[in-house]
């Protein structure tokens, strides 16, 4: 006999990320869920951000970065809330997890979260944790093809951020032609070039993010 | 690698579907996965075999229906396949496109005694 299902086999996940967000509306938090590959500058991002906006906004960091406790230690260290997720060698984080971590953040005093996904450009894609806004960081050194080779990433991000641009003047990346690729199959993605090193860009991806705030609160 | 949770998520689906079902054994899966999920079929297998030891689904076929990532143009209105690394309309060279196939991920039957 055969049984006709046409079951998402990812709509267990996405029914927990809807409750997460549910949640995180509740409460007034903006989430934000940060992507890229290992070492693309998810941290050093979180750390520039916390810089700019400790004092004005209050932030809560969720740690999913599986290498080891370090990047939670590094980021407790400036007096923001921050829960470590382990993954158990996972490849990416769910909302399961997500939901977990969010118990153990003080989310009343916060208004916006950051994620660290675990460093990874395919997996993490198909697993939404709840978050409002998804954050693809892609680096000069990864080279200017990687919207092609990880085209569900560039087409669910609402953000792409172009990292290490100071790195510019040494390596060969075509910053138009890879940002052509991406505004190919995502029109509405936002492209900002930055760099966590010197501090250029950073700016502007802190008032976006100042922006996303208060259009929730409106 | 994220293979393992999406099996386990795919197995949860046939499990319960076969108990509605009242079957005893489930004889085939019919899977269709877009090829934008990145999902590695010989690695669901893998996890498959793992994971449903012992249920009513061990030992069931899998077939994987694989849908590839496909565009639509805006600038002429045809849909064509997406390449790896040229992403350009082959009937009017424009670059701007919509995905409107690719990003499949579901149990679209099963087979059952
Ligand atoms: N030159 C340069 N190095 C950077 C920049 N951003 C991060 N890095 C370095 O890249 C490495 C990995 O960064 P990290 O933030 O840990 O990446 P993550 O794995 O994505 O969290 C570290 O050595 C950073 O100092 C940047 O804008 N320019
Ligand atoms: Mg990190
Ligand atoms: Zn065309």
């Amino acid at each position: 006999m055969k049984i006709k299902v046409v079951k998402d086999i990812l709509g267990a996940n996405e029914q927990i990320a809807e409750r997460n967000r549910q949640l995180l509306d509740s409460k007034g938090v903006l989430a934000v869920n940060l992507m890229s590959s290992p070492g693309a500058g998810k941290t050093s991002l979180i750390l520039e951000t916390i810089k700019r906006l400790k004092g004005k906004t209050r932030l809560g960091i969720i740690e999913g970065d599986v290498s080891s406790s370090l990047d939670a230690e590094v980021i407790g260290k400036e007096g923001v809330p921050v829960v470590q997720i382990n993954t158990g060698g996972g490849c990416h984080l769910d909302a399961n997890m997500t939901h977990s971590a969010l118990g153990n953040m003080p989310l009343q005093d916060i208004e916006l979260l950051l994620i660290e996904n675990v460093g990874n450009l395919i997996c993490p894609a198909e697993f939404a944790l709840g978050e409002h806004k998804k954050v693809l960081i892609s680096s000069i050194p990864e080279g200017d093809d990687k919207p092609f080779k990880y085209p569900s990433m560039f087409h669910k991000a609402d953000v792409v951020l172009i990292n290490k641009i100071d790195l510019l003047p040494y390596l060969k990346f075509d910053t138009d032609a890879f940002s052509q690729a991406i505004r190919g199959i995502n029109e509405r993605a936002e492209i900002f070039q930055i760099s966590c090193a010197t501090g250029q860009g950073i700016e502007k991806w802190v008032s976006w993010l100042l922006t996303q705030m208060s259009r929730r609160q409106s | 690698m994220h293979e393992l949770a999406i099996t386990q998520s795919m197995l949860d689906i046939v499990l319960e579907q076969a108990e509605k079902a009242g079957a005893r054994e489930v004889g085939k899966i019919n899977l269709v996965i877009g090829e934008m999920t990145g999902v590695v079929d010989e690695c669901v297998q893998f996890y498959f075999d793992f994971l449903s030891k012992g249920t009513s689904a061990e030992g069931a076929a899998l077939s994987f229906t694989k849908v590839p990532t496909t565009a639509r143009c805006r600038g002429c209105d045809k849909a064509f396949e997406l390449k790896e690394f040229d992403w350009t309309c082959p009937y009017c060279q424009g670059n701007n496109m919509e995905i409107v196939a690719g990003k499949e991920l579901f149990v679209e039957s099963i087979e059952v005694e």
